[in-house]
C-alpha cells in the first residue's frame, strides 16, 4: 500500500485510456504523456499499460508500506527517497517504510509513477484511468487528496535487477517545441494564409493549458468563412480554431465531439513533447505527410520493443534453445549480452 | 461516391464525412455504416465514434494502411446504400419524464412562448419518437433530431451552475436531457428517474446513437416508484420497436 501524505498539485491514477466508449461520449482520458509513463512501466517490469500515477507540475509525498521497486519518468521533480536524490528513468529499489518526497517540475511538467505490480484501483468499462470531471475510474474518480491510500497490484515484474533507460531514449524537455501537423479534417475551411499562419508563426502556451486541451496564443488563424461545424469527433491532438483563430491542441481528456473547425492534427508521437510543455512555454507546427506520420508512429513502437527486450534479457535467456538472434548492447555504460528467442 | 469524403484525422485517424449538415438520412447512414464497421473491431480498427454526419474511424496503421482501410470502407458504402432502401426496424427505448412542478421549471415559460399549454407542451413533447443522432458533451448525452418548432424555445441567457442528473430540457428546436449533473443552459421541463449513464453498470449507457427515444408523462408518484426501482437495480427500461413509416422524423 502507498499512502499520499501530500498528494500534490493534481495526481490521478491513469492508464493507457478508456477506449471503446467514444461513441457514448465517455471521453478516453489515461496518461497525457504516453512514452514516460510506458517508459516508467516497462522499468519496473509491468505491462505497458499498467495503471501508474501522474503528478502535474508540483509533486506528492508518499510513504510505502511495501518493499517494491518503483520508476519515475517524465518531468523531474526532484524526487527524494529517504533524503537521498534518486534519478529518474530508472527502476529503484524501495524498503518497506521509506518515504518518496517530490517538489516542483524542473523541466516538463507530468512526472509518473510506476510501481511494480500497477496502481490497484477497479477497472471501470475496462480501465483504470481518472476522469475527474465525470468522476469515473482511478480512485474514487477524482485526484488525490491528503491521506489517501492506494493498493497496489499483485507484484509479477522483474526483481532486483538495476533497470536503467539508455541516454538516447531519455528525452529532453525544452521550452521551446516544434509539432509536427497532419492537414485536416477540416483545413479546407481555412484560407491558404491562414494555414500558412500555423506554420509560420510560433504560439506561447496560455495558462489555460490542461488535461483537456492546450490554449495556445498567438497570430490570429485565417477561417474562408465560418468558424463553426456541425459537431463531429475529436481525435487526441485535433488543432481546433474557434471563431478567435486562436488554435486549441485537443488532450488526454478532450470531449468526444466538438462543433469548432480542426485544421489539423497534431501527430501522436509528438504530443508527448506537447504533454510535457507548461503555459509560457513556446510551440511551433511542422506540417508533415501521412507517411511520416506512420514512420513516426514506427519508430516509437519499435523503442518500446528495445526497452522490453532490454528489461527482459534475462527472462528471455532462460526458455533459449539456441534458436534466434544475439544481441551486444551497452545500457548506461554497462555492457550486457542479449539472446532473443523470436515467436 | 455520392460525395461522401474521407478526410485524415492524425496518423491514426480517418473521418468518414456523409454530408455537413443535421440531416436525418444523413444520421442514418452513419449509423448504419457504423454498425457494419463495428463488426470489423479488432487489432487494427479500434474504435468508431459516430456523429451528426460523419464518423471517426481510429486504426492502427502499422496493422492497415489508409489506402486498405479506405478501400474496406468503400465496400461497406456500397452495403448501406442498398440497405437504407430497405424498411427499417426503429429500436425505441421510453423514457419516463414526470413534467412540470420542481422538476421542470421553465415549462411555464416553453407554453407561454409558444402560446400553448403546460398540457399542450407535454402532449407535443411525447407525441413521437427522436433519433439519437449522436452521444457527446458528457458522457450519455443524447442529441436528439426530430422535435416540433411549435415548441422550440432559445436557450437560457445564464446557463444554471447545476442540473441535477435527469432533467429534460428544450434548447431552440433540440430537446434531450442531461445524464449526468452538469451546468447548462437548457430550458428545463422535466426530470427522468432513470439513469442513462452508470458506470459501474455491466451495460454503462442506456442507449446506443442511432436509436430512438420516446418521452412518456408519468406522474410523481410514478417517478418515487421509478426512482426507488432503480436505486435497488430492479428497474429495465422498457424498449420498443417500430417499423419507419413515413412520419416527421
Amino acid at each position: 500500500m502507498i499512502t499520499a501524505i501530500k498528494p500534490g498539485m493534481f495526481t490521478t491514477v491513469q492508464d493507457g485510456g478508456r477506449w471503446g466508449y467514444q461513441a457514448y461520449g465517455m471521453p478516453v482520458a489515461g496518461a497525457m504523456d504516453r512514452y514516460a509513463y510506458g517508459s516508467a512501466n516497462l522499468l519496473v517490469g509491468n505491462s505497458c499499460d499498467a495503471a501508474a500515477l501522474e503528478m502535474t507540475m508540483l509533486g506528492g509525498t508518499f510513504r510505502f508500506d511495501v518493499s517494491t521497486s518503483i520508476a519515475i519518468c517524465g518531468a523531474d521533480m526532484g524526487a527524494l527517497l529517504n533524503g537521498m536524490e534518486i534519478r529518474p528513468w530508472q527502476a529503484v529499489q524501495i524498503a518497506k517504510g521509506s518515504e518518496l518526497v517530490f517538489s516542483y517540475a524542473l523541466s516538463g511538467c507530468r512526472a509518473y509513477l510506476a510501481v511494480q505490480g500497477g496502481i490497484d484501483v477497479p477497472l471501470v468499462m475496462g480501465s483504470r484511468s481518472t476522469y475527474t470531471r465525470a468522476s469515473v475510474g482511478g480512485f474514487q474518480g477524482r485526484a488525490l487528496r491528503p491521506g489517501d491510500v492506494l493498493s497496489i497490484g499483485e507484484q509479477q515484474g522483474l526483481q532486483g535487477m538495476a533497470r536503467s533507460l539508455p541516454t538516447q531514449f531519455v528525452p529532453r524537455y525544452e521550452t521551446e517545441i516544434s509539432l509536427r501537423v497532419l492537414l485536416g479534417p477540416q483545413n479546407d475551411l481555412f484560407t491558404a494564409e491562414g494555414v500558412a499562419t500555423l506554420f509560420n508563426s510560433s504560439y506561447v502556451i496560455s495558462s489555460e493549458a490542461d488535461r483537456m486541451g492546450y490554449r495556445l496564443e498567438g497570430p490570429k488563424i485565417q477561417h474562408l468563412g465560418k468558424a463553426d461545424i456541425v459537431s463531429d469527433a475529436l481525435c487526441q491532438g485535433a488543432v481546433q480554431v474557434p471563431a478567435h483563430g486562436m488554435p486549441i491542441v485537443m488532450m488526454a481528456d478532450r470531449a468526444t465531439t466538438g462543433g469548432y473547425t480542426k485544421i489539423g492534427t497534431v501527430i501522436g508521437p509528438d504530443l508527448t513533447k506537447l504533454a510535457q510543455a507548461k503555459p509560457g512555454d513556446t510551440v511551433r507546427f511542422m506540417t508533415c505527410t501521412d507517411a511520416d506520420a506512420v514512420e513516426a508512429l514506427r519508430s516509437e513502437r519499435e523503442i518500446y520493443r528495445q526497452m522490453h527486450q532490454m528489461f527482459n534479457a534475462d527472462k528471455e535467456k532462460k526458455g533459449f534453445d539456441g534458436q534466434g538472434r544475439h544481441f551486444d548492447i551497452t545500457v548506461d555504460g554497462r555492457k550486457f549480452s542479449v539472446k532473443i528467442k523470436e515467436r | 461516391m455520392d460525395g461522401i469524403r474521407m478526410l485524415p484525422a492524425g496518423e491514426q485517424g480517418l473521418v468518414v464525412e456523409f454530408g455537413q449538415t443535421i440531416d436525418s438520412g444523413i444520421n442514418s447512414r452513419v449509423h448504419q455504416t457504423a454498425k457494419l464497421l463495428n463488426q470489423k473491431i479488432g487489432d487494427a480498427i479500434f474504435e468508431i465514434v459516430p456523429t451528426y454526419r460523419s464518423l471517426l474511424v481510429y486504426f492502427n496503421p502499422l496493422r492497415i494502411t489508409r489506402a486498405e482501410l479506405i478501400q474496406q470502407i468503400e465496400m461497406i458504402l456500397v452495403k448501406t446504400e442498398s440497405y437504407l432502401a430497405e424498411e427499417v426496424q426503429k429500436q425505441v427505448v421510453v423514457i419516463p419524464v414526470c413534467y412540470g412542478g420542481d422538476f421542470g421549471p421553465d415549462l411555464h415559460f416553453v407554453a407561454q412562448h409558444n402560446d400553448l399549454s403546460p398540457d399542450e407542451v407535454i402532449r407535443i413533447h411525447t407525441s413521437h419518437p427522436y433519433q439519437v443522432y449522436m452521444i457527446g458533451f458528457t458522457p450519455g448525452f443524447p442529441y436528439l433530431g426530430g422535435m416540433s418548432e411549435r415548441i422550440a424555445t432559445p436557450r437560457l441567457e445564464k446557463p444554471r451552475i447545476k442540473i441535477p442528473a435527469g432533467s429534460v430540457g428544450i434548447a431552440g428546436s433540440q430537446t434531450g436531457f442531461y445524464p449526468m449533473e452538469s451546468p447548462g443552459g437548457w430550458r428545463l421541463i422535466g426530470r427522468t428517474p432513470i439513469k442513462a449513464f452508470d458506470p459501474q453498470a455491466l451495460n454503462p449507457f442506456l442507449f446506443d446513437a442511432g436509436q430512438y427515444l420516446q418521452f412518456e408523462a408519468i406522474t410523481e408518484e410514478e417517478y418515487r416508484v421509478i426512482d426507488r426501482q432503480v436505486d435497488v437495480g430492479e428497474y429495465s427500461p422498457v424498449l420498443r420497436c417500430h417499423a419507419k413509416g413515413g412520419s416527421g422524423i
